[in-house]
């Protein structure tokens, strides 16, 4: 019975988390993409424009939900819905802060842990090109399903690289376990180097790359590329279902940060020290600030780089990543069978 | 070294961007942060007195005549006698602005013979009812003591103390009728901001006199210039 009262605040804390996480990520984006253009961005609504991303909300609640006449009404419905599941799904099984004792009980601030941690995050971020591609495709007009197919063709092409680029962290970790792979992390070298995983370095930049395209976002958003085909595959949503697509985007984007920093730069790893509340906290802390600078790091390149050809960007993702990814973890694959057994000559 | 400089070409951007954060901000945060005007600024309309209250405009109706979105209606009417309302034959009796069709292109006020019609400041005339937007006499004479009128609620959006100012920006060119004054900077008092305006800068010491019948105070002054000696050797 405990079981299922924690499981259920863990669900509802998780959900609670990541909207609110949203609307500081929106407003996150606008505020830093205006600095960087020597503007101010919003500045109206709550300290500094905090609570623009609310208001906006508001007003797209109170907005008509229109529906096209040639819309294939059950999909074109169902669409939002298949965007934002996948999105929370993924946040599941990533651990925010170190396991906290309390008695005898040790509770982890992870709602569940899976032993196929990394193949359930690959598997639900595949489950995100359905909704996009029903989206463009019931939509029943043409930009729509121009950036549904692009989009199918894209996350396809990228999350083959993505899971390439997960291969060496498995083998070098021994686990697909997110909490396992931080716990890996903790260690360190020569006693004071952190020993991430960033140190497969091929992996993260690949990854990394990767997930700016998953995420559809700038250099690799054309899905949505405005001046092409209007809005992509939400051209026709309106009202609160388009608010479902723009929140699942958000929600993606903090979960590939999250888990960037949960597969390569430790978690939620970090010196803790301090009373105890101060050691259930600090993880937290840790986490959160280092997802955010990932989070500042994909505004940034939203912020500076153009939007790449779509040719170049299956180049890109065929000739490069996949290749790149492939030579890594065979080089990768001998590192680990060195480490663990020694040279074939020694 | 040239194939290091191409392989960090593309991050050079970063470094840029990152700059840019910390630079000054473009933005003017309007209602909160107003921006300096330039002095002869375009905005509405005032119709000016003389310093002893009468009024400038003699109902000639040559602003509504050069107007060239047709937005002025003026209709003039004979003076009463025994109360005159300007110092002429005339004075305007119905004059009204739609400022939903106005250019603020200031010809009325080039057209203006005796610089009854000048533009202000003031730009913040939005209004909730199509029919808010015709301006008749009552809101754009300014008051006996020189205080401008304004129809529209005061609002953090409309700082009406922008209508005191940029008074006299036409009579730089003004000839004011009269052939000595021919492209000669010069000026005529008005009643504004509850005193005499000064002549802003650039535009001259002399004040145009004033054509036609004169107001005891506006007379006055005409023979404090007529009796200064350079009105006739002003060269041309």
């Amino acid at each position: 019975m405990e079981d299922f009262i924690v499981a259920g605040v863990k669900v509802v804390v998780a959900f609670v988390f990541l909207l609110v996480v949203v609307l500081l990520l929106v407003w996150l984006e606008r505020r830093i993409v205006a600095f960087m253009q020597n503007r101010l961005g919003p500045t109206r609504a709550g300290p500094a424009g905090i609570l623009q991303t609310l208001a906006d909300g508001m007003k797209l609640m109170f907005k008509e939900s229109m529906t096209p006449n040639r819309a294939e009404v059950l999909l074109y419905l169902a669409a939002p819905v298949m965007a934002l599941i996948p999105a929370f799904l993924i946040f599941l099984v990533i651990p925010i802060g170190a396991p906290i004792t309390v008695g005898d009980t040790t509770y982890t601030l992870q709602v569940t842990d899976l032993n196929v941690g990394v193949l359930y995050i690959l598997a639900m971020s595949s489950m995100a090109v359905y909704a996009i591609t029903f989206a463009g495709w019931s939509s029943g007009s043409k930009y729509p399903l121009l950036g549904s197919v692009r989009a199918s063709a894209q996350m396809i092409s990228y999350e083959a690289a993505m899971g390439l680029a997960l291969v060496p962290v498995i083998m070098f970790n021994s686990t697909a376990s997110l909490a396992e792979i931080v716990d890996a992390q903790g260690a360190t070298y020569f006693g004071w180097i952190p020993a991430w995983n960033i140190v497969l370095i091929p992996s993260f930049v690949v990854f990394l790359i990767a997930a700016f395209a998953e995420t559809n976002r700038a250099p690799f958003d054309l899905v949505e590329a405005e001046q092409e085909i209007v809005g992509g595959f939400h051209t026709e949503y309106s009202g609160l279902r388009f608010a479902l697509f723009f929140l699942a985007e958000y929600i993606n984007m903090f979960n590939m940060a999250a888990l960037t920093v949960t597969l390569f730069l430790g978690g939620w790893q970090g010196p803790v020290f301090g009373p105890t509340f101060l050691v259930w906290i600090l993880p937290v802390f840790w986490f959160l600030l280092k997802t955010f600078l990932v989070v500042f790091f994909f505004i940034w390149v939203r912020g500076t780089l153009p939007r790449m050809r779509y040719d170049q960007l299956m180049a890109f993702g065929w000739k490069r990543l996949i290749p790149i990814s492939l030579a890594w973890i065979i080089l990768a694959m001998v590192a680990v069978g060195v480490r663990r057994f020694g040279l074939p000559w020694a | 070294m040239s194939w290091f400089a191409d392989l960090l070409g593309p991050w050079r951007g970063f470094a840029v961007t990152f700059r840019q954060m910390f630079k000054p901000k473009v933005t003017t945060r309007y209602p909160k942060e107003k921006r300096v005007k330039p002095q002869r600024f375009h905005g509405r309309h005032v119709l000016n007195r003389y310093p002893d209250g009468m009024e400038k405009c003699i109902g000639c109706e040559l602003c509504a005549g050069v107007c060239p979105a047709r937005c002025i209606y003026v209709r003039g009417a004979d003076n009463p006698p025994d109360d005159p309302v300007s110092p002429g034959e005339r004075f305007g009796f119905v004059y009204e602005i739609n400022m939903l069709r106005c250019i603020f292109c200031a010809m009325c006020v080039e057209a203006c013979p005796t610089e009854a019609i000048t533009m202000t400041h003031l730009f913040e005339m939005s209004v909730t009812d199509r029919e808010e937007g015709i301006f008749d006499k009552d809101s754009l004479l300014v008051e006996p003591d020189g205080t401008p009128n304004h129809p529209l609620p005061v609002t953090p959006l409309i700082d009406i103390n922008e209508l005191k100012l940029g008074d006299g920006w036409m009579r730089a060119t003004s000839p004011s009728g009269r052939a000595a004054f021919e492209g000669v900077e010069a000026w005529s008092p008005s009643a504004r901001m509850g005193g005499l305006a000064a002549a802003e800068p650039g535009q001259g010491s002399r004040q145009s006199p004033v054509v036609g019948p004169q107001s005891p105070v506006a007379s006055s002054r005409t023979e404090d210039s007529a009796s200064e000696p350079d009105i006739e050797q002003e060269p041309s």
